[in-house]
């Protein structure tokens, strides 16, 4: 049980402001990603919590408490570090039950502990190892196993999934999943990679020059970016932008000028009169290959993925990414025209904020859970 | 045989061949220490001889051998013991708790190695004559701490900053005090260096020249003033200084080969690693 | 100094309690020390005749200046320093590159090598003058008889070049030490690099070798600067400063007007003058290692 709130929350490093008041609810058993450019604060924010860095103003509380002066072993949190920050001259299983041998529990409970989390892990065959004996991957478990040992109520992971190789990335990752439910505890995850916020997270927390930008679940962040700047974020490869002029607003819609005709994005219009420029921002995967659509560009570069293609376009000065399928037959310097579904548009004012969409898209409120088959270990 | 072959043997004939010309004044003064004094001066040098121990022998049972050999190790140990008690916590403050001020304090802690001795000899000559200390052990003890705490500090301060933040903050999250910390993540981590800092000081103090021989006459002199007694023209016996020198230089030897890696940094104040 | 890391206030105080003791021992051995030099070189101060006494304003430095000596000494000091650096920095930098080539037994033949750096100054001096050096029974007169060349009489003929040999190897493993070490910090893949662009191994030797290795071979420069600047014991158990004045350095000049003359005034003007000369070392020193800090 702990739930977390953050209260304009500021760190000032000697003068300059890296987290600029930060405000931030975490339901009990959540699992919350931050995720952001490096420099744009996660890892700061994530260590204020922890303990490892004072917090200038604002309060951090754990279930109502507040914690700001609470020094960090005391707060009953646990974190894994990008580093692993494992113990090298301890065994695994000092390394796991260091904790409690600081907190002076006898040596059978300890031990029983440890074999408990380690059993969770599979690492009860390494217990007798020095990390330097260790793969990358069994460090990585072990550091996991350190943190349960203490049975924290929040998990903090900093990056912890950015020194392994791509394929052990995505099974730790899979793991990563399938131990939140088991433990069913809160946790806290920090990361630049946008693939493990979008597929571990209930709730992401977009940051960028010490600002939240926004905060949701995924599919929210992907269908109703809130900015431009999460818009560019979230999605690989990222949404096309252009400049258009604005034909005719009203709640229902606005018109906008496209160069092979007048189209209507279904937003609200809000103050945008005839005229304006806004930014029209489609994501490549939205656009598709179209002999009668309204827009036309060549093909620069084609990357063939197999299942799907990338093509890159230029249209005068503006260039287009275009994820096709991957039967896609041009050749390099071909004309295509393309189209796309107004509905999946987004426009964003010269300030960079989106205008509302009318529709919600239907997956946005979707829970984590609905995503994965329950765990045969548990009788849930 | 194959020319990258070729090429070893030859860098092998070169590489040992400098080596043993710039070993063979050590490995001369070893082999005299094994000879008799007739032999020991014998023209031509013999290289094939009975060894003997009657050079050690001598040297052992003189009484004033063992009370310089017993100087030299209360003061160079002494000396590094209370360097260490100094530094360490100096160093854990500016790798760990670090200030704007900390590069300052560093760089001025290495500017008072260039202090160079003889400048200061009159004003400590004198102090020491009125508080006492000329000819003790005590007095060499502080000269030497005071002499080597500026490489000590650096050396730690190096092998402290090479320890990841993030261990000593897991620890810290896993619920460890300053004290234990210290005990039981710090020090274990860096034993290595800590040792190797202390056998520099110790090489450091055990080899110095000037103040040993300036600062103590007879009860506290260390080894360097006794084998310096032999350079007077009657105090000719090589095979006794041979042996008295190899005594006096082996252990000393020793620790620098083990730890030479280490003490480059200490030497060159972080400057090369 | 509010400041706060790693969730420990880190308030002037603990730092001040931590470096206190450390810092004000450093500051007092600097300062005590300086400061009393500096007032006995203004002073007329002869140990075994009291009557000598009073302030002696620029006396001391003017006397000091004026005597020949002190130039002969200075000379010499920067014959030592400059023939022992030149020595230790060529021979240890082409050593050290031949010392990391691969061969047989290298690992002893480095520790061989290294040596000389470890062994007490009293002791190698006396090895050099009496088993080496000696006129009779010196290993080097009987190569030389061997060779049916005249023998040296080392100490009297040449006692400045004596010095020199023998403080150099005592040195030059020193800078072997430190250049062998950053030699092995030299990337491979960098030296391949230049391979396939087509360098030798002059080339590469020249220009990828040698550029890594300025910074280590500036260091050990000014390391050895300050410390040859004081050479001390070689001389006491050698020459003892001559024949005449023909091997006397500043610090064996210093030592003759204080402990042998007794005259403290004219021996801390002589001791300004060399912390003087070692100061202008030391700021070179500082700033390269500074420059190290900031990464």
């Amino acid at each position: 049980m702990a739930t977390l709130q953050l209260n304009n929350i500021v760190k000032d490093f000697g003068g300059t402001q890296v987290i600029k008041g930060v405000d931030l609810e975490v339901k009990d058993r959540e699992f919350v990603v931050f995720v952001g450019p490096s420099g744009c604060g996660k890892s700061t924010l994530m260590r204020m919590i922890a303990g490892l860095e004072s917090t200038t103003s604002g309060d951090i509380s754990i279930d109502g408490q507040r914690i700001n002066d609470v020094g960090p072993a005391d707060r009953g949190l646990a974190m894994v570090f990008q580093s692993y920050a494992l113990y090298p001259h301890m065994s695994v299983e000092d390394n796991m039950g260091f904790s409690l041998r600081l907190a002076k529990v006898p040596r059978a409970e300890r031990r029983e502990k440890v074999l408990a989390a380690a059993r969770i892990l599979q690492l009860e065959e390494l217990l007798d190892r020095k990390p330097r004996a260790l793969s990358g991957g069994q460090r990585q478990r072990v550091a996991i196993g350190r943190a349960i040992v203490r049975n924290p109520s929040i998990f903090l992971f900093d990056e912890p999934l950015s020194n392994l190789d791509a394929a052990l990335r995505v099974q730790m990752r899979i793991e990563l999943a399938r131990l939140h439910e088991e433990l069913d505890a809160t946790m806290i995850y920090v990361t630049h990679d946008q693939i493990e916020a979008m597929t571990m997270a209930d709730k992401i927390v977009v940051l960028q020059g010490g600002v939240v930008e926004q905060i949701g679940s995924p599919m929210e962040l992907y269908h109703h970016p809130r900015n431009r700047f999460v818009a560019g974020f979230i999605g690989s490869p990222k949404m096309n932008f252009l400049d258009i002029e604005v034909r005719g607003a009203d709640a229902e819609g606005v018109d906008v000028a496209l160069p092979g005709g007048d189209c209507r994005v279904p937003v609200e219009g809000g103050d945008a009169k005839p005229g304006d420029t806004l930014t029209l921002g489609i994501r490549p995967e939205h656009l598709k290959l179209d002999d009668r659509g309204p827009l036309t560009g060549r093909i620069v570069v084609i990357e063939r993925l197999g299942g799907v293609t990338s093509l890159y376009l230029e249209h005068g000065d503006s260039e287009w990414i275009l994820v096709a399928d991957g039967d896609v037959a041009h050749r390099v310097h071909d004309e295509v025209r393309f189209s796309f579904d107004p509905a999946c548009a987004h426009l964003f004012k010269g300030d960079g904020t989106a205008l509302v969409h009318r529709h919600r898209h239907p997956l946005v409120d979707i829970d984590r859970k609905e995503n994965r088959a329950p765990s045969a270990s548990e009788g849930r | 045989m194959n020319p990258s072959m070729t090429k070893k043997l030859l860098l092998t004939l070169l590489a040992w061949g400098i080596a043993l010309i710039v070993f063979f004044p050590i490995f001369w003064m070893v082999l005299t220490g094994f000879k008799t004094e007739g032999e020991a001066v014998a023209t031509p040098p013999s290289l094939f001889f009975e060894p003997t121990l009657a050079g050690y022998n001598t040297v052992m049972a003189r009484a004033d051998y063992l009370k310089f050999a017993l100087n030299s190790i209360v003061i160079s140990f002494g000396s590094t013991l209370l360097a260490l008690l100094v530094a360490i916590p100096a160093a854990y403050s500016m790798a760990f708790l670090p200030t704007k001020r900390t590069r300052g304090t560093l760089l001025w802690m290495l500017s008072t190695k260039m202090l160079p001795p003889v400048g200061v000899l009159m004003p400590v000559y004198l102090l020491f004559r009125d508080m006492g200390l000329l000819d003790s052990q005590l007095g060499l003890i502080v000269v030497y701490m005071l002499m080597n705490l500026p490489i000590v500090v650096w050396m730690l301060y190096t092998f402290f900053k090479d320890i990841p933040k993030d261990i000593l903050e897991a620890g810290r999250m896993d619920g460890a005090g300053t004290l234990q910390e210290v005990l039981y993540l710090l020090l274990p981590l860096t034993l290595p260096g800590i040792a190797s800092t202390g056998l520099l000081s110790v090489i450091l103090s055990w080899n110095e020249a000037f103040w040993s021989l300036n600062l103590t006459t007879s009860d506290a002199a260390p080894l360097t003033a006794f084998i310096a007694s032999f350079s007077s023209p009657e105090g000719l016996f090589w095979a006794k200084l041979s042996a008295a020198s190899t005594l006096a230089i082996a252990p000393i030897l020793i620790f620098g080969w083990m730890t030479q890696k280490q003490m480059v940094r200490g030497l060159t104040f972080g400057a090369v690693k | 100094m509010r400041e706060r890391t790693s969730g420990r206030t880190v308030g002037g105080f603990r730092n001040l309690f931590l470096q206190g003791p450390a810092v004000t021992l450093l500051l007092l051995w600097m300062l005590v020390p300086l400061g009393m030099t500096l007032w006995f070189s203004f002073q007329r101060y002869n140990l075994i005749n009291p009557m000598i006494s009073g302030f002696a304003g620029w006396d001391n430095y003017t006397y000091l200046l004026t005597d020949p000596a002190l130039w002969t000494a200075m000379g010499n000091t920067l014959l030592l320093v400059g023939w022992v650096l030149a020595i230790s920095v060529i021979g240890g930098t082409l050593l050290a590159v031949l010392f990391q080539q691969e061969f047989f037994g290298r690992g002893i033949a480095r520790l061989l090598v290294i040596a000389p750096f470890f062994v007490m100054p009293t002791v190698g001096a006396l090895v050099w003058k009496n088993m080496l050096m000696h006129p009779v029974n010196g290993v080097f007169a009987w190569l030389s008889n061997l060779l049916g060349l005249p023998v040296i009489d080392w100490f009297s003929a040449m006692p400045l070049t004596s010095i020199i040999i023998i403080v150099a190897w005592q040195w030059m493993p020193f800078a072997l030490l430190i250049l062998l070490t950053a030699i092995q910090s030299l990337d491979d893949d960098q030296v391949e690099a230049a391979r396939m662009d087509g360098a030798g191994p002059l080339a590469i030797f020249w220009f990828i070798t040698l550029p890594h290795l300025k910074r280590a071979i500036s260091v050990v420069i000014m390391i050895e600067m300050i410390f040859l600047l004081t050479v001390f014991a070689e001389i006491f158990v050698t020459t003892s400063g001559g024949p005449g004045l023909a091997s006397t350095n500043l610090a064996y000049f210093i030592y003759i007007r204080a402990l042998l003359d007794f005259d403290v005034g004219g021996a801390s003007a002589g001791g300004v003058i060399a912390i003087i000369l070692a100061n202008i070392v030391a700021i070179f020193l500082v700033r390269t290692v500074a420059k190290n800090l900031e990464t």
